[in-house]
């Protein structure tokens, strides 16, 4: 039926079982897009947002997409200015998950900002003291940076590449990216750092304040540090959950290993660096506020010393360790594993910073606020997941994203 | 945003943010601008069939 559309000698399912998978995913997403209408047209009562909790569970979501959405910025930093050209096989999906990871922050914030009609206020009457007024700035931007990349690879069509002007396009713009992802990663390291530096500057909040550099409390260089370490591994996951749910190889393995050495480099730099920062914190920074290490993880029936230890342990020394480690990497099983728990790692580093900040007590009379999130808020943080499912399923299905799909399955496609 | 607008302030955080912003999509306009000139004048000349 859609034959014509699907990439030349790419082996694609038939399109009633495409359509039957897209319906059920789009069920979900419509779901959230109900829970969605509901925020914006009741208002953010329908959400268990209250004076503790400013952010909402969606905040996390949207900071843990922009930390793994981070891999296209890396890769495309890599490929483009670092000239490592092995990356060229997975650099198109690693921008098309950027592509998803991006337009749904965007997404969830114009449902936090309960009136997006005022959405254009930010840049209009802009803060200019403020940290989210420069996030707000560089998440456009870099969206914007990100649909540039994604055109080539939608313009690679087999039919949109049969109009002339396309492929002059497309190929016209290869030549330029490099100009873009180096746009991009600029754009991409001041939003990164300056989400964590939101968390470093709250001097009224001891679990998160951080000292720095002039203006840059270190979470500012933590954040962007971790989402150039650990985007590269949901790249790779996604990658990998893709080749499972095909049953076919979409990359070679030279191109995998490469990609999760240097996340492993990555990892293992950035966990030493948060190893110090906490240390320092608890004994230097807290105490001097007046507060021992124990008040933020005692007293709760939920944040325990365990958070910090699956942080820092579980999910950063040993994917760490795992994926310099030459055996251990190239071992899948092992590399997975670490794959899974540096994505884990990272999403419970947001969840930590955004979340956990907001239960801590603060004045002596406070206690321990624990925050359950209302179905409207789970609902609308599920559809960019049954956004992202959908879109990589039809980019996929219709677009040349891995340019190794043709040689790896060549056997398979001649039988 | 705009140096007419009237809480537009001559002042270094306002210069930082916007100048950076400007920056940022100056380089994209432009970037833009010219490939899609360049694809036009390509497709008018059919300079043949580009590879990447």
């Amino acid at each position: 039926m859609d034959s014509a559309l699907i990439p030349e000698g790419a082996d694609r399912c038939s399109f009633p079982k495409f359509a039957i998978g897209i319906c059920i995913v789009g069920a979900v997403a419509l779901w959230g897009v109900y829970a969605m209408f509901l925020c914006w047209f009741k208002g953010l009562n329908q959400t268990n947002m209250n004076d503790y909790y400013g952010f909402a569970l969606w905040i996390w979501a949207d900071l843990a997409v922009i930390a793994v959405g981070g891999g296209a910025f890396f890769t495309g930093l890599l490929k483009y200015i670092f000239n490592v050209d092995e990356l060229k096989n997975i650099i198109n999906f690693a921008v098309i998950i950027g592509f998803i990871c991006y337009s749904s922050a965007l997404l969830i914030l114009a449902i936090d900002i309960g009136q997006p009609l005022r959405g254009w206020f930010i840049f209009w009457h802009a803060n200019v003291h403020s940290m989210l007024t420069e996030v707000a700035f560089c998440l456009s931007c870099y969206f914007a940076v990100l649909t540039i990349e994604f055109i080539p690879n939608l313009l690679e069509n087999r039919q949109a590449n049969k109009v002339p002007f396309f492929r002059h396009l497309a190929h016209n713009m290869h030549g330029v990216m490099a100009i873009f992802a180096a746009t991009g990663a600029f754009l991409s390291f001041f939003h990164q750092g300056s989400l964590g530096g939101v968390a470093g500057v709250m001097y009224g909040r001891p679990f998160a304040v951080r000292e720095g550099l002039l203006i840059w409390p270190w979470t500012f260089f933590l954040f962007t540090w971790s989402a150039a370490a650990f985007g590269p591994c949901f790249t790779l996951l996604v990658t990998w959950i893709t080749e499972v749910v095909t049953g076919k190889k979409l990359v070679k393995d030279n191109v995998v290993h490469l990609l999760a050495k240097i996340s492993g480099w990555m990892i293992t730099t950035y966990i030493i660096a948060k190893i110090i920062d906490t240390i320092y914190w608890a004994y230097v920074t807290a105490p001097s506020l007046g507060f021992k290490m124990s008040h933020f993880y005692t007293n709760n029936s939920f944040y325990g010393y365990w958070i910090l230890i699956t942080e820092i342990v579980v999910c950063g020394v040993i994917p760490g360790i795992l994926l310099l480690n030459k055996s251990t990497r190239e071992n899948s099983t092992t590399r997975w594993i670490a794959i899974v728990l540096g994505v884990i790692g990272v999403c419970l580093n947001r969840w930590v910073m955004v979340l956990q900040i907001m239960a801590v007590p603060v004045m002596s009379f406070d206690t321990w606020a624990l925050y359950v999130p209302s179905w409207q808020e789970v609902a609308t943080t599920v559809l960019p997941v049954a956004y992202g499912i959908i879109f990589i399923a039809i980019t996929y299905r219709y677009l040349p994203v891995f340019p190794q799909e043709r040689e790896l399955n060549h056997t398979k496609l001649e039988q | 945003m705009f140096p007419f607008n009237f809480e537009w302030v001559w002042d270094i955080a306002h210069v930082i943010f916007f100048g950076a912003l400007w920056y940022s999509l100056a380089i994209l306009g432009a970037g833009m601008a010219f490939v899609i000139v360049k694809s036009a004048m390509d497709t008018m000349n059919d300079s043949g069939e580009p590879h990447h």
